[in-house]
């Protein structure tokens, strides 16, 4: 960690957003997470992203569980809602504050420990429950705050900085959140902003449960030779399967693109995300195709990135209960309590 | 584009932007902390050896490093580096124990200095402590010069002159005061080693239009009044005064004028008031002893009645910039102006004359009649003869005048020692890390972000009943603490080592002014583009590193580095380090004959 303050002054040619906010007032505390995280190039990407989207900091609230992910709220958004919740609870959390507000843009950040572990059936059910958020796991493999012993996405046969060989198999978050049914499912790489900052805006403005694997070296316990989630190993296995531009305006596309090396997908929201195919044969819409891909890459040893599956016409949780537009934090009492004979008139309709 | 070499001295030297613009390149930074650790004496000393004059400077100087810094491209406006000076020689203690001592065994050489000013004056401080015999010839009776007698003594007591012109002489210095040098020619037949002109720009120029030899009486040039006003020999000025002229030295007159009974003084200038020659804070302090001053307005004529002057007519003109950008003043058709006054002060620019200095002793003149001199040795055509100061190359101010000085004392030094005076040793540069502990620096890398403090000054009142009354008085010691931590201590230079780079971004996401970028390679142009804030000043570097893993480079845009150590806080390899740089200026006889390079 540091121990000044970041200091106020600004690169007085800064671009400033449509808001005419500049990146640097999306940041919040100065990290205290040990030098060289790949946490922190997480935290700037996001930092990124939302300031790409002009996103007012006040609509935005960040939510996580425990671990060294689950600090970084801290260092981003600093005028945003937060909520620190107990270890793997982050999506349940979530879940519910977002049923009662759902104007909301809603950020989940956790861990490899708190979602692969003690919050792996949370997890799970936020994901199947198509919440309309941005869950991003900070994935490095290890237990960084209790010195480094292997988490449950470590690969099995990579090595502990001591030497020591994990012999249980890893849990693949990607694999599950498209089992799960997750309409927006990414990997990226803490050491890539150009392709992790994108892949955060595009799920930010993606209707439904958008899930971000995002590996991220931890520096002290698990970047040495043997280790599968560090600096070298990962750039040396990336296998990215596209670039993807996020194109927020009513203006044309406007980037030329070699026909067939793009495939554009039109968000709900009138979001348009040109994704510049690497691999000519993936198809970001497939499903299924994704899931066998997956596995396949991972038998190699590859680490597959990029945008893996969108689905561009999700639906969210608000959406299958069919609730109300109006978020029900605003709701009056005379509409959450229309009165005993709306309730009469119920009861009689159940008759 | 290339690699940034490091190791060569003037790169990191141009990082620290107000020692590269002093001209006696002064480690400005170096001198700001130890004022800020209350080591005024030490700080002091640091001056003396660059600059020689730190209390006349601290007052004075024409501070071209307070444009060059870089806080005023972070923020409004730049450390008050010259007020700041003059905190040191305020709060300093006895320095006398710490100057160097006359030299015990003289070398026989003999060196005359014309002139008592501030470029003679560092040539013998610079050569009589290596045993030459400096004598120092000037017409008035003490040294100082133009210090002396232009700059008055509410801007510049003579306390200060004296002391500081009394280190100097206590070196052993002979000083022939009242002793003016009316011939180079007889000088020359004395047969010294080597002589120094620093002369200075000595005469006024004149303002020859209608009127001015009928109404001689009430029209003064301004460095001659100025001088006289010094010397106690004009004690008195009319009740309403126009000081013709636009630069300090008009406003120097009218702020005297002032104080010897000139209720009604006006300063008219011929440009506009952006464009005058004056310093801005010198025409701020004008403007505050309630001076007007008139812009746009030519001089036409002076207005005079049985030989007795009653005013200066005016022709109104504006400013007209033909393609090439060139300004032109032409006359707007307005009727001309006649303002009445008692007294006119003219002070529109100074002249170099050099009528002593025959036209046959081996000294070559230009056609503007200006010797010939060589700007790096200040050599001039007669090989014995040297030039500095406003002598040399017209007016300029006393920091380059001391400048000089440093030069042609090395010079001569070379040329008396029998070696090639044109080849020029190379500075000495220091480059050493900073790094105490982890997070945990020799310098205070918390940026304050106080705003410029102001000097306090006298009051009004006060300050204008009496002529030797100074009217700044100068920071107190908390003010200049708070001040000194306003620099950035750009001498403290991020340095990187690309080996131990992992790539990990942390940098580059904690850097405040997004000065750092890891991309591919390209030419200057195109890189300037693709940094990650953009990069306009391409008089600022950039630190180009190459040796990565990933084959990109790392760019450091030098710019608006706050030099806050934070990108070395969160390497976790150690790949960035914070390491100050010093230079060591080459001066006579501080080195040995011919040095290498010293690498960084």
């Amino acid at each position: 960690m540091t121990y000044i303050a970041k200091p106020k002054f600004q690169h007085p040619g800064l671009p400033k957003n449509e808001l005419g906010y500049t990146h640097r007032d999306y940041e919040g505390k100065v990290s205290t997470l040990c030098a060289g995280c790949g946490h922190d190039s997480i935290t700037a990407s996001i930092i990124e992203a939302c300031y790409e989207l002009s996103i007012e900091p006040h609509r935005v609230a960040k939510i996580s569980g425990i671990g060294c992910s689950s600090k970084t709220p801290d260092y981003f958004l600093g005028n945003s809602h937060g909520f620190n919740s107990v270890h793997g609870r982050m999506p349940s959390v979530l879940t519910g504050a977002n049923l009662a507000n759902r104007d909301l843009i809603y950020l989940g950040v956790s861990g490899d420990g708190d979602s692969a572990s003690i919050g792996f059936g949370q997890f799970a059910h936020s994901i199947r429950r198509a919440v309309n958020m941005t869950y991003i796991v900070e994935n490095n493999g290890v237990y960084g705050l209790t010195k480094g012993q292997f988490s449950a996405t470590a690969d099995r046969g990579s090595k502990s900085k001591k030497g020591v060989m994990n012999t249980d198999n890893a849990i693949d978050l990607v694999a599950i959140a498209l089992q799960l049914g997750a309409s927006f499912v990414a990997r990226s790489f803490s050491g890539d902003k150009s392709q992790l900052v994108p892949l955060i805006a595009a799920a930010i403005r993606h209707k439904g449960a958008a899930f971000i694997d995002v590996i991220s070296p931890c520096i002290a316990f698990n970047n040495h030779a043997g280790s599968t989630k560090s600096f070298d190993y990962v750039r040396e296995h990336n296998d990215a399967v596209n670039r993807l531009d996020v194109l927020t305006g009513r203006d044309p596309i406007s980037v030329e693109y070699a026909p067939g090396t793009v495939q554009v997908v039109e968000q709900h929201d009138g979001t348009r995300l040109a994704l510049r195919k690497i691999d000519a044969d993936y198809d970001a819409n497939d499903r299924l195709a994704a899931m066998t891909f997956l596995q396949k890459h991972a038998a190699k040893g590859q680490v597959v990135t990029g945008l893996l599956y969108v689905d561009p016409d999700a639906e969210d949780l608000h959406t299958h209960l069919d609730t109300v537009e109006t978020p029900l934090n605003t709701l009056e009492a005379k509409d959450l309590c229309p009165g005993s004979a709306a309730l009469e008139k119920i009861n009689a309709s159940l008759r | 584009m290339k690699p940034t070499d490091i190791s060569a001295p003037d790169y990191f030297h141009k990082v620290v932007d107000c020692q590269w613009a002093c001209p006696a390149h002064t480690p400005v930074p170096e001198y700001i902390r130890l004022i800020a650790e209350g080591r005024y004496s030490d700080a002091y000393m640091i001056n003396w050896k660059s600059n020689v004059f730190p209390g006349i400077l601290g007052r004075t100087c024409d501070r071209p490093c307070e444009p060059a810094c870089r806080r005023g491209r972070v923020e409004e406006n730049p450390v008050a580096i010259c007020r700041l000076k003059r905190v040191a020689a305020d709060f300093k203690d006895d320095v006398k124990h710490r100057m160097p001592k006359p030299s015990s065994a003289k070398n026989g050489k003999r060196i005359a200095l014309v002139g008592g000013g501030p470029a003679s004056l560092t040539v013998a401080r610079d050569l009589a402590p290596l045993g030459y015999h400096c004598t120092v010839f000037d017409s008035d009776p003490k040294a100082g010069g133009m210090m002396r007698s232009q700059i008055p003594k509410f801007r510049l007591p003579d306390t200060v002159i004296d002391e500081e012109t009394g280190y100097i002489l206590d070196l052993g210095v002979e000083f022939k005061g009242g002793h003016r040098v009316d011939s180079l020619k007889k000088l020359l037949n004395e047969n010294y080693d080597a002589i120094f002109v620093g002369s200075g720009a000595p005469r006024g120029r004149e303002l020859d239009i209608p009127g001015r030899k009928e109404a001689a009486a009430n029209i003064r040039i301004g460095i001659e009044w100025l001088a006289s006003v010094s010397f106690g020999h004009v004690e008195k000025i009319g009740r309403r005064v126009i000081v013709l002229g636009g630069g300090n030295t008009a406003m120097d007159c009218c702020r005297t004028a002032r104080r010897l009974g000139g209720e009604d003084v006006k300063v008219i200038v011929r440009s506009g008031f952006e464009e005058m020659k004056a310093s801005p804070w010198e025409k701020e302090d004008a403007l505050h002893e309630d001076i007007p001053i008139l812009n746009y307005m030519v001089p036409v004529a002076f207005k005079h009645v049985s030989g007795k002057l009653i005013g200066v007519t005016f022709q109104k003109v504006k400013a007209e910039y033909d393609a090439k950008g060139r300004r032109n003043l032409v006359p707007t058709g307005e009727p001309n102006q006649t303002i009445p006054c008692d007294d006119v002060l003219v002070a529109v620019g100074q002249e170099n004359a050099f009528p002593w200095i025959e036209r046959d002793c081996g000294i070559e003149f230009d056609k503007w009649n200006m010797p010939q001199v060589d700007p790096i040795t200040f050599v001039s055509t007669n090989s014995k003869v040297f030039f500095g100061g406003d002598a040399a190359f017209g007016p300029k101010n006393i920091i380059w005048a001391v400048a000089h000085g440093h030069d042609a004392a090395l010079s001569i030094h070379k040329m008396l020692s029998g070696e090639d005076i044109n080849e020029r040793p190379l500075p000495e540069v220091n480059v050493f890390s900073q790094k105490m502990g982890i997070h945990e620096w020799s310098y205070d890398n918390d940026i304050s972000g106080d705003k410029r403090f102001k000097v306090p000054h006298r009051d009004k009142v006060i300050a204008l009943k009496d002529i030797k009354a100074e009217v700044e008085l100068g920071y107190d010691v908390k003010l200049a603490l708070g001040e000194a931590q306003r620099c950035l201590n750009c001498d403290v230079q991020t340095i990187f080592s690309a080996p131990a780079c992992i790539e990990c971004d942390a940098c580059v996401d904690i850097c405040p002014m997004d000065c750092i970028t890891f991309t591919e390679n390209g030419e200057e142009d195109d890189l300037r583009q693709r940094l990650k804030a953009p990069s306009p000043h391409h008089d600022q570097a950039l630190y180009v590193a190459e040796g990565l893993k990933t084959g990109r480079v790392m760019v450091k845009d030098e710019d608006v580095c706050l030099h806050c150590g934070l990108c070395a806080e969160r390497c976790p390899t150690g790949a960035w380090d914070m390491q100050k740089y010093l230079i060591d200026m080459t001066y006579a006889g501080s080195t040995c004959q011919s040095k290498a390079r010293s690498a960084a």
